[in-house]
């Protein structure tokens, strides 16, 4: 039982594990991210163990099931430690052949590494890859290495030095005046400045006041945060219990929504364990600082990333908003004064403690500090992780890091921000990722999802996906929110469905604008970008939709008509398989044809036809 | 708590910190349409009817009046283009959502709107949400038999389970609030029927003139409150006036009172017996 | 119906209504859904109305207040999903079994639902039965799928 009483203790405690462990111990680091898992990487692991085990080799090399790795696109990702070998889409049947050559041999299994695309060249150590290469790995530094179920993992790499740092050597004042000069802004969305927010909580007055954490991470195709608390916990509660020592407050929450039961499951390991050893509860490290962290778990509400509903859901009340004329700061939860900040917000605290404010501002855009995670997915090659500096362009994420378009289509848009976000199209790739220019082009940085899309999405239906989203999510309270949504979701569901007129598009519009500023909460007044931000940019589209009766994109089914183009057509049969009604026929070297009459438009023939014969003119 | 200075409509007023905007607007005379707010309940700001354009600093955006507190540095604008375009369009969506509702046809013409340019609904009664029955019966009767339910576009106002609510008392305070007619209550033959929410209640008979006159459930609710030894007269509140006045029949010098007092109600003159 | 596993349940946050969304979820774990009495007992137990617990079970989506069928088949609806044509496999589903988004199979075997993000989205289209993935689906591998559970 380690219980450690002093800073001092921890510095030892820390150097113990250090020298017990050899640095060159190798070792196998295995995705455990939800991603990997559903893609049987538990089961690559255990087969790890196994084969090790077997071969007598269980003691000699470590088999640690680590959070995520990133490249979520070629998992279940199997890395070796300490060379950085990374081996790809690894399966249990690889294992003895990984084992055999590269554990017990030392080469590489050259089928199993990435392939560069175009030249074809194989890349073996992780950091050669340019998913890996092109992005700057702060938050997400230590996820791919640790075992997030290990307290001692953390530690052994300078865990909880930073919050020992903090209560030892510094004034809560001094922390809070760090933050602020470090530039660190919301990574939830809004880019608050978080010292401002600390301050103002600090010179609340009331008691208790609270530190909360939102893990509710609800735009669709978003998981950084997911990632964050499943593969590296740790490092929210360090900054979590930095900012309550800075801010006066000895109670926190951590709001969790309920699809990520992995992160539920290794925060608690991590709460538990950060008790045990005396750097949560009561005198953390000796002192006389104590701060207790409890988990609060979401039961599906997107509004519930909202801060105010968020702390009415912890509280036991459905999660409606509230007007925030008097800040959380003052009043929040229990009425009492309440610092809430994203999971990635705090995971970057012990950073900025342990590398200094100017070390933080140093990176990224003027206005824009410090590094963002996004999840880059959607119709790009790459779907994955991606940590880089603000200020990077979206074009570097998009194509150096992400690879480019899936299938090599062209690029339409990408969506950042997801639901409170908007579309921005080829002309903006230049557009650098910080939180100001991404708002004035008509979106916004929101938590991170960045979603590519290619010549085959329909913006107007984007808008109708988003827009649905939003009407379901909605509290409801509002007339603004609720019955402007519910229009403009009656609009685009004309629009889509070919029914819709130039009328349609000017009231949704006008509709929008309204949702946007007479809204009461941040849902609603966001909720109407993915709608102007495409009819900002992608006009041409509703106009199509309405005057012509036609989807470019072949999308909206209504609108569309699925021909072969005979001339591009093969006769390969694939087609043919995919179609699920059996509307297609042809025989070998006959062009094939698609009946009209069963053709249910699902698109699956084009997606599979190697040689785009499948057209919708 | 302290005072401080405001701009409302161009005119400057010093007025206590955290005042609703809504009420100081109207203390000066200034006319701002509302229907989900009450002045006995807590501001909601639902319906957007009252938002008012706001500045401090740089800062320009719309709020709404009734949760808007008073503070230092904030200048209000009530009748701006933006804010009548605005209110044209929350009382247009609300049309559309309850046609059924003269209150909101006739606010609606008020402000300037034609006829509504979105599908008319028929499914939704009259209610637009406000949240007044839910609000009294919450903050003020302290019953909680309503709430709301669901969410979004489905959010609505039910009983729990949409059956007879077992915590209902029959006050009628939600058929007095609600501003569309929505919430409706009926007596007859000594039932109260809240038709509205599926609940039917025994009423209590006067003993002086036979009329049913309150539900039992209310009658025992009152005794409660006043504390279970207190003895309380089944008498209706026209009897008791009737009582009354013929008590103060020897001591009072103006007659004129005490018939002013008696035939408060246009509907119960003195020697009727409904 | 017994109250026991509802006040274990209700002692284990303390008895305190704070907790009334963790209390509901741990009551629709122990009966996969929320029956009507242990919401009762749940307003009686914590002393708040059950109009307030009512509100609660359902503003939000994970909770249901119908008896689920055997498997419980979702289908990912976010946004990476959606562009790799979740909707296809969503039909897909509607027409194998005969349902939709939120209804029960009339044999009580499949309840179907669609989530807003499983954050899998390198799986995209995901569906899951009984919270085991199946990723990059297609309508022929929906019925393949399937037809393990019927």
């Amino acid at each position: 039982m380690v219980k450690l009483t002093s800073p001092d203790q921890l510095v030892s405690y820390r150097e113990k594990l250090q020298a017990a462990r050899k640095q060159d111990k190798p070792c196998v680091a295995i995705c455990g991210g939800t991603g990997c898992r559903a893609n049987r990487g538990l089961e690559v692991a255990r087969t790890f163990r196994n084969i090790l085990k077997k071969k007598l080799l269980g003691e000699k090399v470590d088999v640690r099931i680590t959070g995520c790795h990133g490249f979520c696109e070629r998992g279940p990702l199997v890395v070796l430690l300490p060379g950085g070998t990374l081996y790809v889409s690894v399966t249990p049947d690889d294992v003895e052949e990984i084992v055999t050559a590269s554990i017990e041999g030392d080469s590489i299994v050259e089928r199993l590494t990435y392939q560069m695309p175009g030249t074809k060249k194989r890349v073996s150590r992780e950091l050669d890859i340019p998913f890996y290469a092109n992005q700057q790995r702060l938050v997400l530094a230590k996820s791919g290495k640790i075992d997030p179920t290990s307290i001692d993992d953390y530690i052994v790499v300078g865990g909880y030095a930073s919050l020992a740092e903090a209560i030892t050597a510094m004034e809560p004042d001094e922390i809070i005046r760090w933050v602020e000069k470090s530039g660190l802004r919301g990574r939830g969305g809004a880019g608050f400045p978080t010292g401002r927010k600390w301050r103002a909580c600090r010179q609340a007055r009331g008691y208790p006041k609270y530190v909360l954490c939102n893990g509710d991470e609800g735009d669709p195709g978003a998981f950084m945060d997911r990632s964050i608390m499943e593969g590296n916990p740790h490092s929210v509660l360090e900054g979590m219990a930095i900012g309550a020592y800075a801010i006066g407050a000895d109670q926190g929450y951590i709001y969790v929504r309920h699809e990520y039961p992995l992160a539920v499951e290794n925060l608690r390991i991590a709460i538990d364990q950060a008790q045990e050893y005396g750097l949560l509860g009561d005198n953390i490290l000796g002192s006389d600082f104590s701060f207790n962290i409890r988990i609060s778990r979401g039961a599906g509400a997107f509004v519930c990333g909202e801060s105010t509903a968020l702390m009415a859901s912890i509280e036991g009340f459905s999660g409606e908003p509230r007007a925030k004329h008097i800040h959380t700061s003052e009043k929040g939860i229990f009425g009492k004064p309440t610092t809430l900040n994203n999971v990635e917000t705090w995971a970057n605290v012990p950073v900025i403690i342990d590398k200094g404010w100017q070390w933080f501002a140093g990176i990224g855009s003027e206005n824009s500090k410090g590094t963002k995670v996004f999840s880059l997915v959607g119709k790009v090659k790459n779907t994955g992780l991606v940590e880089v500096p603000m200020g990077t362009t979206l074009r570097h994420v998009i194509y150096d890091i992400g690879g480019g378009v899936a299938d090599n289509r062209k690029f339409k848009a990408v969506q950042t921000g997801g639901p409170s976000g908007g579309c921005l199209p080829a002309d903006e790739l230049d557009l650098p990722v910080d939180f100001e220019r991404l708002t004035e082009a008509g979106s916004m940085m929101g938590s991170g999802g960045m979603i590519v899309m290619d010549d085959r999405t329909c913006m107007v239906e984007v808008a109708r996906y988003f827009t649905k989203f939003l009407t379901k999510e909605s509290c409801g309270k509002c007339t603004a929110c609720r019955e402007g949504l519910l229009r403009m979701d009656e609009l685009l569901e004309k629009i889509t469905c070919g029914r819709g007129c130039a009328e349609d598009v000017e009231l949704l519009e006008e509709v929008g604008v309204y949702v946007q500023t007479n809204s009461m909460c941040g849902l609603g007044k966001t909720a109407a970008n993915p709608t102007l931000s495409t009819l900002k940019y992608f006009k041409d589209e509703y106009i199509s939709h309405v005057v012509e009766r036609r989807c470019p994109a072949g999308v909206c089914k209504e609108l569309t008509t699925f021909r072969i183009d005979g001339a591009k057509c093969r006769a390969c049969g694939k087609c043919i398989k995919s179609c699920p009604v059996e509307a297609i026929t042809g025989e070998k070297k006959v062009a094939h044809i698609i009946s009209q009459d069963r053709c249910i438009k699902c698109g699956a023939c084009r997606e599979v036809c190697p040689f785009d014969a499948v057209v919708a003119p | 708590m302290g005072k401080v200075l405001t701009i409302i409509d161009g005119k400057e007023i010093e007025v206590e910190r955290d005042r609703w905007a809504l009420d100081v607007a109207r203390e000066m005379g200034i006319s701002i349409p509302t229907l989900c707010h009450h002045p006995a309940l807590q501001p909601y700001g639902a319906c957007r009817l009252c938002v008012v354009e706001v500045t401090k600093g740089k800062g320009n955006w719309l709020a709404a009046s009734c949760d808007l507190p008073i503070r230092e540095g904030l200048s209000i604008r009530t009748n701006t283009p933006e804010v009548i375009k605005s209110r044209k369009m929350a009382i247009e969506l609300l049309w559309a959502r309850a046609p059924e509702a003269e209150c909101i046809r006739k606010l609606a013409r008020e402000l300037g709107v034609e006829k509504p340019r979105f599908n008319l609904r028929d499914d939704l009664g009259k209610c637009i949400l406000c949240g007044l029955c839910v609000r009294v019966c919450n903050e003020l009767i302290g019953v909680s038999a309503l709430s709301f339910t669901m969410r979004g576009d489905e959010r609505k106002v039910r009983t729990p389970f949409d059956r007879a609510s077992d915590s209902c008392i029959g006050c009628n305070a939600c058929v007095a609030v609600c501003p569309t007619g929505h919430v409706v209550s009926v007596d007859r033959d000594a039932v109260r029927y809240l038709e509205t929410w599926k609940t039917k209640l025994d009423m209590v008979r006067c003993e002086v003139c036979g009329r049913a006159y309150m539900s039992v459930k209310e009658f025992e609710y009152i005794r409660a409150k006043l504390g279970e030894q207190t003895f309380l007269e089944k008498v209706c509140p026209i009897c008791r006036r009737l009582q009354t006045a013929s008590r103060l029949e020897g001591v009072a010098t103006n007659k004129e009172n005490i018939e002013c007092a008696v035939n408060w109600h246009p509907a119960h003159k003195v020697g009727s017996s409904t | 119906m017994k109250h026991k596993k509802v006040d274990e349940i209700i002692d284990k946050y303390d008895g305190e209504k704070s907790w009334l969304v963790m209390i509901l979820q741990d009551v629709q774990q122990e009966y996969h859904y929320l029956p009507a009495s242990a919401l009762e007992r749940t307003a009686s137990r914590l002393g708040i109305s059950l109009s307030q617990v009512y509100n609660v079970a359902t503003f939000y989506s994970s909770f249901s207040l119908t008896k689920r069928g055997k498997h419980l088949i979702r289908i990912c609806d976010g946004t990476a999903c959606h562009l790799r044509r979740s909707s296809n496999i969503r039909d897909e589903i509607k027409r194998h079994l005969g349902i939709e988004v939120g209804q029960t199979t009339a044999d009580k075997k499949f309840t179907f639902e669609a989530v807003a993000c499983l954050g899998t989205c390198a799986l995209a289209p995901v569906m899951t039965v009984d919270h085991e993935y199946h990723g990059s689906m297609t309508p022929d591998k929906v019925r393949r799928t399937l037809e393990q559970y019927k």
